[in-house]
């Protein structure tokens, strides 16, 4: 089975609002898939059932050989295997920037001090903030901390990584250096699934992109499928640029 | 002698919660007038009178309210004069309420925006108009919460009154304790009055505060240090 | 005014003093880390999903901080020996301080913990912490650096208010005070001696609170900012 990702018929429902209507689809290993789609179509919700913070109502989800949906599943396994970086970063901020990598390795994974401090090394390295591991949160640009975020993901060595709008927060001159951060993350061969506004970025390095409108799939396909819309709605949400 | 609980009682209890309620107002009123004074103190362009605001405070804030109403018992009494209890209860309670509204109420003043001051210059008001035009009229909706709080404060402190000799009561309750050997009933029935004397107090206090934040995150709270007085002790 | 102020005699008793001032910290110290285990616990507590839990808590909380410590002491000492727990005065001072500033170490510990962000808690979880580590790492530790001085000024104010425990004959600074009043002859000139000392001890339990504070929240040290 060389699908890390495996999500059929997907509902889910917050109160009275219908957000998931019926979402399925892969990703299978080394893959890059980008979901993009309107403020209020249940991109982020979708991602974020990945990793069961959400619960879905109805429907599959498989990661990592793990039933995502079964309500007895080995939770901090799950999220060993499955990374996350937020839109808000939320690095800890009592914490220095090698403290906040170092933490759940060691907590989590029962890692030594030792063996963290090198695998703390080794992403900050990855990221471009090798000389930043003493500077508290507090103290980096948008940027650079949304790269420690990446980087503290990583250093959990995850299966596969999961993007929701890292991006959307930050200055425009800043989302240059997280971009390219997750660009050779994906060369590299991560399994990686983005939540994202940037089209531009979308269409070149993710191998799928998915849009979605109104809790469903509307069209599915790779990059080019932006420049050759099928439906209406995603030719309107290109036009808009969103 | 091991008489029962009766109406007799009760009414002095009742009576001690009158004098409770009294001496409050009588501390609130003075403190207040005095704490006042204490406020524009601290933060007058006079280095001289805003040091000596602040030694008063820090004094005051420094020692405990018993010895406060020890000190203003037995000071009256040196001085020749001859006074009932409540006056020396009166005195410390005042000196007490000071220190702490007077801080609350100079943190409120610094609360209302530096901008407001400008803009108060700019229309040529001197500073004392300023003052009472345009920033304490602020000041006093920021102050009304912890003001309604501190009050709390100030009725559960009257119960210190109690170690000299004034009968409030805290006092009540002992005397009737003395002829009734029943602490734990007695003293529950107390707690119990000033209970009701004082949770309306903080629940009208926590209603001001949240209606003063609403949509704001409550900050202030955690930021306050030495002279934090809406958790002032006893 | 006719009256001569004799400081001599009270200053002689300055071992004395010292000695209270020492039982007065002793007391000041065991009853701030108790009340702030139980105020932390109580804090958690309020915050529970279990309703029983949060609604003790929140009645314990309104209870203490809506009657007088004096009265709560009284109901230690008295009412407990009354129905037959016989308690020494050091030992019913000391747990009717630590309940009633772990009712003020609840309020002050649950708005630091509310303080924390919920996007904290959810990458600390995705991050695979288990519950406890989340609980320490990612909301005690700061929610202890954010509340630090409320908490801190709490406690010196404990300290000033142990004095009430003289009322219940538990020996510290006040109780020493009573007895070398009534032996001199010099109340006024004794309390104002007391008073000096309650100053010194205050200054010395910020300054305490302060080096704590420095050494053990290290951003604060070296950032200088508030979190």
């Amino acid at each position: 089975m060389s699908n890390i990702v495996n999500l059929e018929n997907v509902h889910k429902s917050f109160g009275s609002l219908n957000v998931l209507k019926g979402v399925s689809f892969q990703v299978k290993k080394g893959q890059v898939v980008a979901i993009i789609g309107r403020s209020g179509s249940g991109k982020s919700t979708a991602l974020r059932c990945i990793n069961r913070l959400e619960v879905i109502d109805s429907g599959l989800i498989e990661v990592c050989g793990r039933r995502v949906s079964d309500p007895l599943i080995d939770l901090r396994g799950l999220r060993r295997d499955v990374g996350i970086v937020f839109q808000s970063y939320n690095l800890f901020p009592h914490l220095t920037v090698q403290e906040n990598i170092t933490l759940a390795p060691r907590a989590a994974k029962g890692k030594s001090r030792a063996e963290a401090l090198e695998l703390a090394r080794i992403v900050l390295r990855q990221v471009g903030l090798a000389d930043k591991a003493q500077a508290y949160p507090e103290q980096l640009s948008g940027g650079q901390q949304q790269r420690v975020a990446i980087a503290r993901s990583l250093a959990m060595e995850p299966q596969v990584m999961l993007f929701d709008e890292v991006t959307s927060a930050l200055d425009p001159q800043l989302t240059g250096e997280v971009l390219k951060v997750i660009e050779e993350l994906a060369a590299g061969g991560m399994t990686m699934v983005l939540v994202t506004h940037e089209m531009a970025f979308a269409r070149k390095v993710a191998d799928v992109v998915i849009f979605m409108h109104e809790g469903r799939i509307w069209e599915t396909g790779t990059g080019d499928m932006l420049l050759n819309p099928q439906t209406a709605e995603l030719q309107q949400f290109v036009d808009n640029g969103l | 002698m091991n008489n029962e609980f009766n109406l007799n009682h009760l009414y002095f209890l009742m009576q001690g919660v009158g004098w409770t309620v009294i001496l409050s107002l009588m501390a609130f009123a003075g403190g207040g007038l005095l704490g006042f004074g204490v406020a524009l103190a601290r933060i007058s362009r006079s280095r001289t009178l805003r040091w000596l605001a602040l030694a008063y405070v820090q004094l005051v804030q420094g020692t405990p309210l018993l010895i406060l109403m020890f000190l203003s018992y037995f000071g009256l009494s040196i001085m020749g004069l001859s006074l009932p209890a409540i006056v020396a209860a009166g005195l410390s309670m005042t000196i007490y309420v000071s220190a702490y509204i007077g801080e609350i109420w100079r943190g409120c003043i610094e609360a209302v925006p530096k901008t407001q001051w400008e803009a108060a210059e700019c229309l040529a008001l001197t500073r004392t108009q300023r003052l009472f035009m345009v920033i304490l009229p602020q000041a006093l909706r920021i102050a009304t919460p912890p003001t309604v709080g501190f009050m709390v404060q100030i009725v559960k402190n009257t119960s210190l009154a109690s170690v000299v000799g004034f009968v409030e009561l805290a006092r009540a309750g002992q005397i009737i304790n003395n002829s009734l050997f029943e602490p734990f009933v007695v003293y529950m029935l107390v707690a119990g009055l000033y209970f009701l004397l004082c949770f309306p107090l903080s629940w009208w206090a926590r209603k001001l505060e949240n209606r003063l934040l609403a949509g704001r995150k409550p900050e202030p709270e955690l930021k306050k240090g030495i002279g934090n007085v809406q958790y002032c002790e006893s | 005014m006719t009256y001569k102020f004799d400081f001599a005699a009270v200053l002689a008793q300055w071992p004395l003093f010292l000695h209270g001032a020492w039982l007065t910290i002793q007391l000041a110290v065991i009853a701030t880390l108790l009340g702030f285990l139980i105020g932390t616990l109580c804090a958690f507590g309020r915050g529970s999903r279990n309703g029983w839990i949060a609604q003790a808590c929140s009645i314990y909380v309104e209870t203490i901080r809506n009657t007088p410590l004096l009265v709560q002491i009284f109901i230690v000492y008295f009412g407990l020996s009354s129905l037959g727990l016989k308690v020494p005065a050091y030992v019913a001072a000391i747990a009717a301080l630590v309940i009633n500033i772990g009712a003020y170490t609840t309020e002050i510990m649950r708005a630091g913990i509310d303080s924390i962000h919920k996007g904290q808690i959810e990458a600390a979880e995705c991050l695979a912490l288990s519950r406890l580590q989340v609980y320490w790492h990612v909301i005690l530790r700061p929610a202890m650096e954010r509340v630090y001085p409320a908490l801190t000024s709490q406690f010196v104010l404990l300290m000033l208010a142990s004095s009430i425990t003289s009322q219940i004959s538990a020996e510290e600074l006040t109780a020493i005070a009573n007895r070398v009043q009534s032996d001199t002859y010099r109340s006024f000139e004794t309390y104002i001696v007391v008073a000096v000392f309650y100053l010194m001890l205050s200054l010395l339990m910020r300054l305490g609170f302060w080096a704590i504070g420095q050494a053990v929240f290290t951003r604060r040290r070296r950032l200088g900012t508030t979190m």
